[in-house]
């Protein structure tokens, strides 16, 4: 079944912008722009690129109950994050595979909002409507746009319009006006950059998109060099870093699980498959996810197999291309615990042939997220 | 707009051909395929001195968004392949009829040049 592609509310901007449009997650988006994925990515780095990311889920939890109640799906510590403050977290299932992964953000007043992945929204709707109703209210805010200002340069470029927003640090949010538009704005994006994600009313979504494409450092960035920035920054692509096949500690994201909701914590458990996150954690994993440099040119893409010295198979590739910053292939992929330790000396296949990589550190590129 | 140098010859896979003085052939990708492509950032070149039949994979090249064979476009035996090319990949995005040639071909029967698209056919191909 090919149902029809739905468009952001940005589709006759990009078209007019000159971008390559290819569907994703069931919408138009623009994967390129005439500068191209190499120059839009470097372009992020040194300046500030403008990303439409409307076709992500945006939903309200409002009610009295709703951090306790989000607190049941996630292994995260929602109950005390503070007003104004943002953290990511997963949608666990029974056996501790990842549903999906989510920024979580308190408004105060009661008042959650969540941004969660294209391809899960509908699910992830659902999901919170089927285990949160009538705990807290489940708000899809489909009436809204999202986009992401990455760079160097987006603090200036955005107080242009809001000088307070040079006053968030890293994951801190404010609601404000953006020429005159309310906004939701966080201190947060996904490639590695200081810059900020702004939820923007759909029929404004246009207007302040051309406000801030008429500052001078910024361009417009499709889904192409997005893909590269937040591999080289070594965050996960949800569907192919992290499924439901793999748990929080086999993503190696225990860092996302908060102290309070490990198995020694004050609420530890008390979410979807913590028997088998607790149990991970203490008796460790058979495999793992890392990240990987290439020793030769060539680019190791997902699906490559990892082989070990004597060319048994013992992983797989999950993300992986050319890391433009880094000035080279790099990429992600699951291996064995006993093989995940940094400098382990591994193969990929490409097109058959053994190729050399090198278990690495992620980021690939030094994040450089204003924490003030 | 691409490029199609008219006094060069094509095959549809997007590979240009130029009969040299000496008698070998130069291949190369075309602008269009490089256009297509985006920005380059890996080539994988034959081996000098292996023979290809016509249309068989004999490289690859790799840009930002994925992998993509080149062919031989025509039979016969790699002489020379260009090596300032695997150094410089980006050379294929700025130059694909210049510095960026791919590799030189002793031909099999350098008649099946003449067979093969002249610069207004590979234009009517790619519906230029």
């Amino acid at each position: 079944m090919n149902a029809p592609l739905l468009h952001t509310p940005l589709y006759d901007l990009h078209v007019e912008l000159g971008a390559k449009m290819v569907p994703f997650a069931g919408y138009a988006m623009p994967v390129q722009y005439p500068l191209g994925i190499l120059k839009e990515h470097q372009h992020t780095r040194d300046k500030a690129g403008l990303f439409d990311v409307s076709h992500m889920g945006q939903v309200k939890l409002v009610g009295a109950g709703a951090a306790a109640a989000l607190e049941t799906l996630v292994p995260v510590d929602i109950q005390d994050l503070p007003v104004g403050m943002q953290r990511y977290a997963l949608f666990t299932d029974d056996k501790g595979g990842i549903l999906d992964d989510l920024m979580v953000s308190n408004f105060g007043d009661d008042v959650l909002y969540v941004v969660v992945n294209a391809a899960c929204k509908e699910q992830d709707v659902a999901h919170l409507k089927t285990h949160l109703g009538g705990q807290c209210e489940v708000v899809e805010l489909a009436d809204r746009a999202l986009l992401a200002l990455q760079g160097p340069a987006a603090a200036a470029v955005l107080a242009r319009l809001a000088p307070s927003v040079a006053e968030l640090k890293f994951m801190q949010n404010a609601q404000l006006e953006l020429d005159g538009v309310p906004c939701y704005v966080s201190r947060s994006g996904y490639t590695g950059e200081d810059g900020y994600e702004i939820s923007v009313p759909a029929d404004k979504a246009e207007q302040l998109a051309r406000r801030l494409l008429a500052e001078p450092e910024v361009e417009a960035i499709g889904l192409g060099a997005r893909d590269s920035l937040r591999l080289e920054a070594g965050l996960c692509l949800y569907g192919h870093d992290i499924d439901t096949s793999t748990t929080p500690i086999e993503g190696s994201l225990l860092w996302a699980i908060s102290k309070v909701r490990r198995p020694d914590g004050a609420r530890a458990g008390g979410y979807p498959g913590a028997d088998v996150v607790a149990r991970q954690i203490a008796d460790g994993v058979a495999k793992k996810r890392v990240g990987f440099i290439v020793r030769d040119k060539v680019p190791v893409r997902e699906g490559a197999e990892i082989t070990d010295g004597d060319g048994t198979v013992i992983g797989r590739v999950t993300s992986g291309g050319f890391g433009p910053s880094f000035g080279g292939p790099v990429g992600m992929g699951y291996v064995p615990a006993s093989h995940a330790a940094a400098g382990t000396a591994l193969f990929a296949l490409v097109r058959g042939k053994p190729v050399a990589i090198e278990v690495a550190k992620t980021p690939f590129v030094p994040q450089r997220y204003y924490r003030g | 707009m691409s490029q199609i140098p008219a006094e060069l010859k094509y095959v549809a896979s997007h590979e240009w051909l130029r009969l040299e003085a000496d008698g070998t052939v130069t291949v190369g990708i075309t602008d269009h395929a490089q256009e297509l492509l985006g920005d380059i950032v890996f080539v994988e070149l034959p081996q000098v001195g292996k023979t290809y039949a016509e249309g068989e994979q004999a490289g690859v090249v790799e840009s930002v968004k994925a992998a993509s064979d080149v062919y031989a476009p025509i039979a016969g035996e790699v002489v020379e392949v260009n090596a300032a090319l695997e150094a410089s990949p980006e050379l294929a995005n700025s130059d694909p009829y210049g510095e960026a040639w791919f590799f030189k071909v002793k031909p099999a029967n350098a008649a099946e040049l003449e067979g093969l698209l002249s610069a207004d056919a590979y234009a009517q191909e790619i519906g230029a």
